[in-house]
């Protein structure tokens, strides 16, 4: 076997510029493959992370049928303090939960004292909100002090950017908010706005914050009812694993008629940048079969040219006595150090390529968000794969040349010239 | 005894719509430890009747047995463990493989064929080394050798397995005049030495004359066997 590695080797070597050339176009295919990967998948990352962590959270829990009817904002939709609390115990149980947010959705129409429109508001308790979306106060612009942990005390409101601008409202400002319950009473509250808040996805975003009290107050709430409860769970690489645990726990609970009487829905059934994310993937993958193609045409036609150049030579092993394996051990030996040497290439130098960008730091904007830095990174398993994918790839392109050569009549062989 | 034994052999080429006859019902034998050689003009058979006896190709017609094996029954994979085990060739343009050096060219048929461990690979490669006056070549690649050198590498292959039968097509075609009388002497000289029997084809009448058995062939039909050194001319 040995032997047959030192020859391929030696045969790659006498055609050095050709090897070179193959090698060299395998090599950027892994390296556009590893660096596209990189910064992609960082991209769909910190766009995942922003949403996540900014105002969606990772997992929500809802009454049955409340996310069907989400542009509505019903309110005879809440959860009762009684469900809450079983909620909240399955959730406290759980190790991979890291924390978790009562929120009220509600509508709600703003007036300045001079003009009236409406908005929609999420109430929540300030310390909580934060646990599970860390990052909901770096688009809000206060007037004193940034706050990181209240961002909202009781009698305050934190208006959108869009609306505060449209209707001339300032941090300091008083308002007044004016909504109907779910037993068609309608109630009123002043609000000093305490912030503007920036939408993540840009100006069509009409959510403001108000303290989940004041929710109960305006909506004249006899039990403290919830809306929702928005989850953080300490590694987000366990979601799929987390939220299929969650919702067993949660299908148990069923009403008289049989039903389940929760719902729970990642971030991806609850933001259309899931769309993105997956095009993300799909660009990926489709870059991962571009270099799957740039490596199978290569190295089929660097293996077709070296099988019809060393016709003769085959011949000459056939003639004294060396078995068809032997032969196509050969070529195929050569094609895979062909792919090793490239997918070890591409993977040292797209590994540098990641160091580098991580370096050069790659900024950039994504919807209000400015100054947002890309951090790409790859991880081994997945170079792991790549160069099993590649070496695959290798043998596989060098079969057909290969058989063609342990196939070859010696008597043929020997007469071409 | 006979070493070869060939039995009404014709070997019938179809080149589109024309029959070529390369051989017409040939039978000859040939004896252990002779030293011989098809002699003819070209076209006249000599290579495919070397092809036959090589295991390399089979006949349209007729039986060719080889150490006792019928060699025509013989399949694809039985074929190369046969010359390897049995066959030594030697070519016109000596086929050296390029990649391999003059020793590892000669360790080639130990290692790949008959799968000897190092040691007793490395005391065969230089025993035969000796033999044919290459050891001093032993490190270099066949680029770096003259032509003489070459052909005595290849017979330095050729024998490395201590094969029965050592077929060399044409194996001075490509040598001066000089190399090709020492390529043919040397191959006599292994025969001597190792009782090796040798079968080669050749149209140059200075060469033809040290063989001992020559077969003479013309349109691949077996003119002649003379078995006494003659003056042969085309």
């Amino acid at each position: 076997m040995n032997k047959i590695f030192k020859m391929a080797i030696r045969n790659l070597m006498r055609y050095k510029r050709r090897t070179l050339l193959t090698s060299l176009l395998i090599t950027v295919g892994i390296l556009t493959v590893i660096l596209f990967s990189g910064l992609a998948g960082s991209f769909k990352e910190m766009m995942i992370g922003q949403i996540t962590d900014s105002n969606l959270a990772q997992i929500q829990i809802h009454k049955k049928g409340y996310v069907a009817s989400i542009d509505s904002m019903p309110l005879n939709l809440n959860l009762s303090p009684k469900r809450y609390k079983t909620i909240e115990n399955i959730l406290q149980d759980h190790p991979d939960v890291h924390a978790h947010a009562p929120r009220i959705k509600l509508s709600a129409m703003l007036s300045n004292y001079s003009e009236t429109t409406n908005i929609r508001l999420n109430a929540v308790d300030p310390e909580k909100e934060t646990m599970v979306c860390p990052d909901v106060t770096d688009r809000m612009v206060f007037k004193d002090n940034v706050r990181k942990k209240l961002f909202v005390k009781p009698g305050e409101i934190i208006i959108p950017k869009n609306l505060a601008k449209g209707m001339k409202i300032k941090a300091g400002s008083l308002v007044v908010i004016v909504a109907q319950n779910k037993d068609s009473s309608i109630n009123g509250l002043n609000f000093t706005v305490a912030a503007v808040i920036e939408s993540v996805l840009g100006p069509q975003g009409k959510e403001g914050y108000i303290h989940i009290k004041d929710a109960r107050t305006l909506l004249r709430m006899e039990k403290p009812e919830v809306t929702e409860i928005a989850i953080r769970i300490k590694n987000f690489n366990k979601l799929n694993t987390v939220y299929a645990d969650l919702k067993s726990s949660l299908l148990k609970f069923k009403n008289e008629k049989g039903e389940p009487i929760f719902e729970i829905h990642t971030w991806k059934k609850l933001s259309p940048f899931v769309n993105i994310a997956n095009m993300i993937d799909i660009m990926t993958i489709s870059m991962k079969i571009i270099m799957i193609a740039i490596v199978l045409i290569s190295i089929l036609n660097v293996m077709i040219m070296s099988v019809y150049e060393r016709i003769r030579e085959i011949g000459t092993m056939i003639a004294i006595g060396t078995s068809p394996g032997k032969i196509m051990g050969l070529f195929l030996s050569e094609g895979f150090f062909l792919g090793l040497v490239s997918g070890i290439a591409g993977n040292v130098i797209g590994v540098a390529g990641i160091y580098l960008l991580n370096i050069f730091k790659i900024r950039f904007s994504f919807g209000r968000v400015d100054n947002l830095i890309l951090s790409p990174a790859i991880n081994i398993n997945e170079l792991f794969w790549l160069t099993v994918i590649v070496l695959l790839v290798s043998v596989f392109a060098t079969l057909p040349p290969a058989y063609k050569a342990s196939k070859m009549e010696p008597v043929d062989a020997l007469r071409h010239v | 005894m006979a070493l070869v034994k060939i039995e009404n052999v014709s070997k019938i080429y179809q080149m589109g719509e024309v029959e070529v006859k390369a051989l017409q019902n040939i039978s000859l034998s040939i004896d252990k430890a002779s030293f011989v050689s098809f002699v003819g003009p070209s076209g006249s058979g000599k290579t495919t009747i070397l092809n036959l006896i090589g295991c390399l190709d089979k006949p349209t017609a007729g039986d060719v047995f080889v150490a006792g094996e019928h060699i025509n029954l013989l399949n694809r994979k039985q074929s190369a463990a046969f010359r390897g085990s049995v066959l030594g060739f030697i070519f016109q343009s000596f086929n050296l493989l390029p990649v391999l050096t003059t020793f590892e060219n000669i360790e080639y048929p130990l290692v790949m064929i008959k799968n000897i461990s190092q040691s007793i690979r490395n005391r065969a490669v230089l025993k035969v080394l000796k033999s044919v006056g290459m050891l001093e070549q032993k490190d270099k690649f066949p680029d770096q050798l003259s032509g003489g050198q070459k052909q005595r590498a290849a017979v330095a292959r050729a024998l490395v397995t201590q094969p029965k039968l050592v077929l060399a097509d044409e194996p001075t075609a490509n040598l001066d005049k000089k190399s090709a009388v020492n390529v043919i002497q040397l191959m006599r000289a292994m025969r001597d030495e190792l009782g090796t029997t040798f079968i080669f084809s050749t149209h140059d009448p200075k060469i033809m004359k040290e063989a001992e058995v020559v077969f003479t062939l013309e349109d691949g039909m077996l003119l002649t066997e003379d078995s006494r050194k003659n003056n042969f001319t085309f």
